[in-house]
């Protein structure tokens, strides 16, 4: 992404070790001007670590942290232009508004005739005008959120930096607050790094998203990317909800994958594991929105033949589990108006993909046919 | 029957002035029972007032149905402690200045004419000015000096204790635990002439710049201001300590981390994040530590010399050795009267109202 020059920030093989524990293991990543990148990984996966370690309130252990090509791993916060807002904004409860968002601009000693323009103008933006000569603590959390932002933007840092900034709010207002979010982003244009344990939030805001686990980045792309092919069964399961299904690989064809399922048919898959041995562990991510629902049993090709055993009425869409012969489960989302007269609960029923409806993955899950959407469960499968 | 209904209802329904009333004719009865503004028969019908009053509203409470109860709950509440104060604070201090205002008969009487005797006054100002003086400079000296100590102490025990934080507390409150006479006087055997301390200072030769410092004195350390004002900072170090600690402890960690991202530096942080939140920890220690410290007589008996006395000796020995109660307490009504004053200043001028 964007030339060398370009990138506001580059992390050189950064590590950060407290003791024996790692909590960043070789991030190696750059992010570039006006780019909105999310850090996405469930809690005490070093999403915050690393934001910290760009905001130097923590040195890298080993590794270099650049900033518009200088390298400030040694330097501290209040010389850094990057700015952060806080995961509970850590608003300054004693001074007004005004007073918050003038503090980094009094910080550089800019007169105050020149600021009050510049403060006044960051409120307009964050639509909180009138509000200047309130106290924090008599603002709403969605305000307070955005004096946050104003209090660090009205500085033109070279990236900011957010903390889940969402994370205290409720989920109308966060829905609210990600549409303000990126029309802010884009009004400024400045880099936006954003840490996350909201898959949601980071696939609708985000320009590129790096999935952090346990220390390490798993991968790093688009969301579209990182939805379609995801690089490990981590983020496969991390990302959405996906059905991963164990199997053995049984050919090479091309750029697919022929997998023998546990589950019994065989299917070709595409992903990017075409180098894999014959024989080797493998599983198979399906989509449910990927799936197509039919009750004529028998279909041959790509698709699997089980019992229905639950559905789900979900508005547009139907949630459908259905049981595999071998005793796995796989989620499947069906377009409610489709009509399906004999899908009842019980009855026999296949499902279809299409021809990129399958990707393949290295390894097997820990529970075979395991849908997985909470990071809690990610967390207990590890 | 009708009529007494309609009557009962109507006090039920302004129950609240009925106890606020009975509160008030309460307290009065109390100070004038603590004050002996009556005597004779008179006491016996005060008393019984007192009683009716007490009953009446307990059975107004009783009958008057829950509106009736509801809003006599916060006279209830109120009442014991008003009651407290009328006998043990109103009273005394209406005896006080009552006192402070009356002549002895002779030398040797317990009898006191009230005559508006404003001359104990002036004799209070003329003979013991130099120890109003001193009390509340040693008084200032000392909270100055318990700020200067306890808090970058608070401080390194809020932010850098750690999980140590409750037994670094511990350690600072713990001698506390001593009665506070037998520290004072632990204080007097540690800087005595021979103590070790003083030969100490002999030996390594810091005599001389103490001396210079005004705080040793002709090769001593005991008997001094400055062990007078030592002994002030020493006692209430924990009443300053522990208001400022309790404010710098909420201080959220993050709030500092933010001034520094906003390019402050430590120091920039420190005055405009950390000072303006522990404000008010200083200003209750300041009141905690000023207050006692300025009528204390403690530190200046058992420290001090004859040229160190401060108010509060004075208070003591006009009522104690010389029994002269009409001066002794016209020197307490002007050291209340004087404190309170001072403290309204400082709360008009430090008033922390929108932090507290």
């Amino acid at each position: 992404m964007g030339e060398a020059a370009k990138d506001v920030i580059v992390l050189d093989h950064v590590s950060k070790r407290y003791g024996d524990f790692v909590a960043v293991h070789d991030a190696n990543f750059s992010i570039a001007h006006g780019e909105f990148f999310a850090m996405l990984g469930p809690s005490g996966c070093g999403k915050t670590t690393t934001l910290k370690m760009i905001a130097g309130f923590e040195q890298p252990s080993a590794g270099r942290v650049m900033l518009d090509g200088v390298d400030v791993s040694d330097v501290p916060p209040y010389k850094r232009n990057v700015n952060t807002v806080f995961q509970q904004y850590a608003l300054f409860p004693h001074m007004s508004v005004f007073d918050n968002v003038a503090f980094g601009p009094r910080s550089k000693k800019i007169d105050e005739s020149k600021l009050k323009t510049s403060v006044m103008e960051m409120l307009e933006i964050v639509r909180l005008s009138e509000f200047a000569h309130r106290k924090p603590s008599q603002l709403s959390g969605g305000q307070q959120q955005r004096v946050a932002l104003a209090r660090a933007l009205v500085n033109y840092p070279s990236a900011l930096l957010l903390d889940e900034p969402l994370a205290a709010l409720d989920l109308k207002l966060r829905e609210a607050m990600q549409i303000e979010l990126k029309r802010i982003q884009r009004e400024v244009e400045i880099s936006f790094i954003f840490v996350t344990h909201d898959q949601g939030e980071a696939l609708t805001m985000s320009d590129r998203i790096a999935v952090m686990s346990q220390g390490h980045v798993e991968q790093i792309g688009t969301p579209q990317e990182i939805y379609r092919s995801p690089s490990s069964l981590f983020v496969a399961g991390f990302i959405g909800s996906a059905n991963l299904l164990p199997g053995t690989v049984k050919s090479h064809d091309g750029d697919n994958v022929v997998v023998t399922l546990q589950a019994g048919p065989t299917v070709r898959v595409t992903g990017n594991f075409s180098s894999c041995a014959i024989g080797e562990k493998v599983s198979v991510m399906l989509r449910p929105e990927c799936m197509k629902p039919s009750s004529d049993v028998g279909v041959s090709g790509q698709g699997l033949n089980g019992v229905l055993t639950d559905m789900v009425f979900q508005g547009a869409t139907a949630r459908m589990i259905v049981s595999l012969p071998d005793g796995s489960e796989v989620t499947c989302l069906a377009d409610s108006s489709a009509r399906m007269p004999d899908a009842q609960v019980g009855s026999n029923i296949s499902i279809s993909w299409g021809a990129d409806g399958g990707y393949v993955l290295a390894g097997w899950p820990g529970k075979a046919g395991s849908t997985s959407t909470d990071v809690d469960h990610i967390e207990s499968t590890l | 029957m009708t009529e007494t209904v309609v009557r009962h209802n109507r006090i039920a329904r302004n129950a609240d002035r009925v106890g606020l009333g009975a509160m008030i004719v309460a307290s009065v009865c109390l100070v004038a029972l603590g004050t002996r503004w009556v005597s004779g028969p008179m006491v016996s019908v005060i008393v019984l007032v007192l009683i009716l009053d007490l009953v009446g509203v307990l059975v107004l409470a009783a009958r008057g149905g829950p509106e009736a109860r509801r809003l006599l709950a916060p006279y209830g509440l109120l009442k014991p402690g008003m009651l407290w104060l009328a006998l043990f604070f109103l009273a005394p201090v209406w005896s006080l200045i009552r006192i402070s205002l009356s002549t002895k008969e002779s030398r040797f009487s317990v009898n006191y004419d009230f005559n508006w005797a404003f001359e104990n006054y002036s004799k209070a100002f003329s003979d013991f000015g130099a120890q109003f003086q001193r009390a509340f400079l040693y008084a200032a000296i000392a909270t100055v000096l318990t700020i200067a100590i306890g808090y970058p102490l608070a401080y390194v025990i809020a932010f850098r204790g750690g999980k140590y934080k409750n037994i670094l507390l511990g350690l600072v409150v713990i001698p506390f635990f001593t009665s506070y006479l037998i520290r004072t006087i632990a204080w007097s055997t540690i800087l005595a002439d021979r103590g070790i301390v003083v030969s100490a200072m002999n030996a390594v030769g810091l005599q001389t710049v103490l001396e210079w410092m005004h705080i040793m004195d002709n090769g001593k350390l005991l008997n001094t201001p400055a062990a007078v004002i030592g002994g002030l900072t020493y006692n209430f170090l924990p009443f300053m300590l522990l208001p400022i600690y309790v404010s710098l402890e909420k201080i959220d960690v993050n709030l500092v981390n933010a001034a520094g991202d906003l390019y402050s530096n430590a120091s920039r942080a420190f005055r405009k994040i950390v000072v303006p939140l522990s404000i008010p920890g200083v200003f209750a220690g300041t009141l905690l530590t000023f207050i006692p410290a300025a009528g204390d007589f403690v530190n200046a008996q058992f420290l001090g010399n004859p040229n160190t006395t401060m108010i509060g000796n004075s208070i003591q020995d006009q009522f104690l050795k010389q029994n002269n109660y009409p001066v002794a307490s016209a020197m307490s009504a002007v050291l209340m009267v004087s404190i309170a004053t001072l403290v309204l200043l400082y709360t008009r001028i430090f008033g922390t109202e929108d932090l507290a």
